[in-house]
């Protein structure tokens, strides 16, 4: 019984490629077809070079990332195995603070100027407002 | 002993409760893990598949609905294009008449001339003057002008066809398989001989090729359109189907009738006036210079000029334009259906699709992108009123001056006046967006309206402009009192 249980999810599991997860390759992003428009619109961005989901979308430090991968991982797939989500997909706060801190892993110099004189957490100033092209423009 | 006894029972018990629950916290998860794995399963099932061939279609497949075999997603929002919707501006109300043997229709769109009865006056002497109702879906676009109250009025030609059916077959058996051929066929005809020809409103084959489905320009006045403008850009022979680009053509195959025209010379061709550029100024000294002049003015005996809904000139003079958004991206936005990607071909207006139009690039909540287009349209609207109450007051000091018998140059330069600041207003009351299309440039054009009256009631006080208005005089003197000049541009919807 327990073996039938376990079976069918380890099987779920490989199916699914929930191995793929796990990884860095920015397509199991798009595994589910939800992403294929942000997965297209990076692969033309400036930034597909340099950086992939995880690092602008995942904090910095093993469990950190894969805690948020985890969070993020169980809450898309609710979603978007119950439906009823807004479309076209939109990134939620605590996502969009961690994009945000991302900029700063590898731009943190150039916007020194900026960030020293706006509060932590100022909305106004925000990188993705005006650069909202250079990961993916949806 | 009985002590005993009672503790081995309560053991039992327990160990067949935990055996118990293990079996049944087992089954869910299995229902749970099977059920996950069935959903996961159909939704790769749904992203295989983009369409199955079940018809083959020819270049002969006028019927929409057996393209819908190979394609129901998309013929099912296509035949949606029947719902009667209102936003604050535009869309259409369903009002219920009673079908009679001449007009079958149960119901039509509200009358726009019962609405504002100044449009009666701006176009007195002319069939829009009698019936002119507020537009409505595609799937209507055939019936609503087979039976608008326009055709009593005056006769029609078949020209009109090429926008308000599915000609491209029909053109191409007239012509012999020659497209443009069957285009001079069909113009010269009556229309209700051209309307036995035509059996749609627009359809698939209209905007699709049917062996690649990619998007395809089928109408002549466009194709000759297009080339007159590209060339006025200093692009000859410019051959749209072979050098747009995809983008482009998403806004192209709209442009093929959501657009200004009028029909040339006694052989009604439809001609597209872009040979000088798509702007009002320059669409008005277009018609200037080939001296054209759709009726007479009943009250005025000015020259006048009738605009037709210029969707896509007025589109290209806007932001959106510029930042290569097309009318597609915002009327037919793509949509998910299961795994698929499909553009949404119920066409109509983008306040309907808030999230999948504009949030696709602004992000901001609904309320809010709806409220910034409203806000818009007000502003629009008013000075809207405003140059039509100019342009009423210029019509009045006209009427009176004409009942005087006036005919010095003051009276002819004040209904030259006249006919450019109706055909200024209409340029932008016949278009569809409430000025949304091109705010900046709308409330532009109103302003010349706006001026153009002033200007005419100054040249009726005997102050001639320093700057004389064009040539407009040419165009009344031209043809004078032709009747082939009058009631030609009358199939609108």
């Amino acid at each position: 019984m327990i073996g039938v249980s376990v079976g069918v999810g380890v099987y779920t599991f490989v199916y699914a490629k929930g191995y793929s997860y796990m990884t860095n390759n920015p397509a199991s992003c798009a595994n589910c077809h939800v992403m294929n428009e942000q997965y297209d619109g990076w692969l033309k961005s400036s930034h597909r070079a340099v950086a992939t989901c995880n690092d602008c979308h995942t904090p910095p430090g093993t469990i950190g990332k894969y805690a948020t991968k985890a969070s993020n991982g169980f809450w898309h797939s609710f979603y978007f195995t119950t439906g009823g989500f807004h479309e076209p997909i939109q990134i939620g706060k605590r996502n969009l603070e961690i994009t945000e801190q991302s900029c700063m892993k590898c731009h943190s110099d150039l916007t020194q100027g900026i960030s020293a004189h706006s509060a932590k957490g100022d909305e106004g100033v925000s990188c993705v407002r005006c650069h909202r092209s250079v990961g993916h423009m949806h | 002993m009985t002590n005993n006894f009672q503790t081995n029972g309560e053991s039992r018990w327990s160990r067949r409760r935990f055996i118990l629950l293990t079996a049944l916290i087992a089954t869910l998860a299995t229902i749970g893990g099977v059920a996950l794995l069935m959903n996961i399963f159909e939704h790769r099932q749904e992203g295989k598949n983009p369409f199955y061939r079940v018809v083959e279609l020819t270049d002969e497949t006028e019927d929409p609905a057996v393209w819908g075999k190979n394609f129901p997603l998309q013929y099912d929002d296509y035949k949606r294009t029947v719902d009667m919707v209102h936003t604050r501006f535009g869309g259409s109300e369903a009002e219920p008449r009673t079908p009679t043997q001449a007009d079958p229709r149960s119901f039509v769109a509200q009358s726009k001339i019962e609405e504002d009865p100044r449009l009666k006056t701006m176009w007195a002497g002319y069939a829009f003057a009698k019936d002119f109702r507020e537009e409505r879906g595609h799937a209507f676009m055939l019936d609503d002008q087979t039976y608008t109250e326009r055709q009593q009025v005056v006769k029609q030609p078949g020209t009109c066809m090429h926008c308000h059916g599915s000609v491209y077959v029909p053109y191409k058996k007239l012509g012999g398989g020659d497209l443009i051929k069957g285009f001079e066929i069909m113009n010269q005809m009556p229309y209700t001989e051209a309307r036995t020809k035509v059996s749609h409103p627009v359809t698939c084959i209209d905007c699709h090729d049917p062996a690649t489905m990619q998007l395809r320009i089928t109408r002549p006045g466009f194709i000759e359109g297009i080339r007159a403008y590209k060339a006025s850009q200093g692009v000859p022979n410019y051959d749209v189907n072979a050098m747009a680009t995809r983008q482009e053509m998403r806004s192209f195959v709209c442009g093929q009738c959501h657009v200004e025209y009028y029909f040339k010379g006694p052989e009604k061709r439809l001609v597209y006036p872009w040979a000088k550029g798509l702007k009002v100024d320059e669409i008005m000294a277009y018609y200037e210079e080939v001296g054209f002049k759709d009726w007479t003015h009943a009250e005025t005996g000015a020259p006048a000029l009738k605009a037709q809904h210029p969707e896509f000139e007025l589109y290209n003079q806007g932001i959106h334009a510029r930042s290569g958004v097309s009318c597609a991206d915002c009327h037919m936005p793509y949509k998910r259906e299961g795994a698929l990607k499909i553009s949404d071909h119920h066409v109509n207006s983008p306040l309907l699709k808030l999230n999948r139009s504009c949030q696709t690039c602004h992000k901001w909540p609904e309320e809010e992108l709806k409220a910034r287009v409203e806000t818009i349209q007000e502003r629009h609207f008013k000075l809207r009123n405003i140059a039509m109450d100019s342009l009423m007051d210029l019509i009045a000091d006209l009427k009176a001056a004409k009942l005087a018998n006036r005919g010095d140059a003051g009276f002819t330069s004040a209904q030259n006046f006249q006919r450019k600041a109706q055909f200024y207003l209409d340029f932008v009351e016949a278009e569809n967006s409430t000025g949304f299309h091109a705010p900046q440039e709308a409330a532009r054009i109103l302003g010349e309206s706006i001026n153009f009256a002033r200007q005419g009631q100054n040249a009726l006080r005997g102050q001639m402009p320093t700057a004389t208005p064009a040539p407009a005089a040419k165009a009344a003197s031209a043809k004078p009192g032709k009747p082939s000049d009058t009631g030609q541009k009358i199939a609108k919807k």
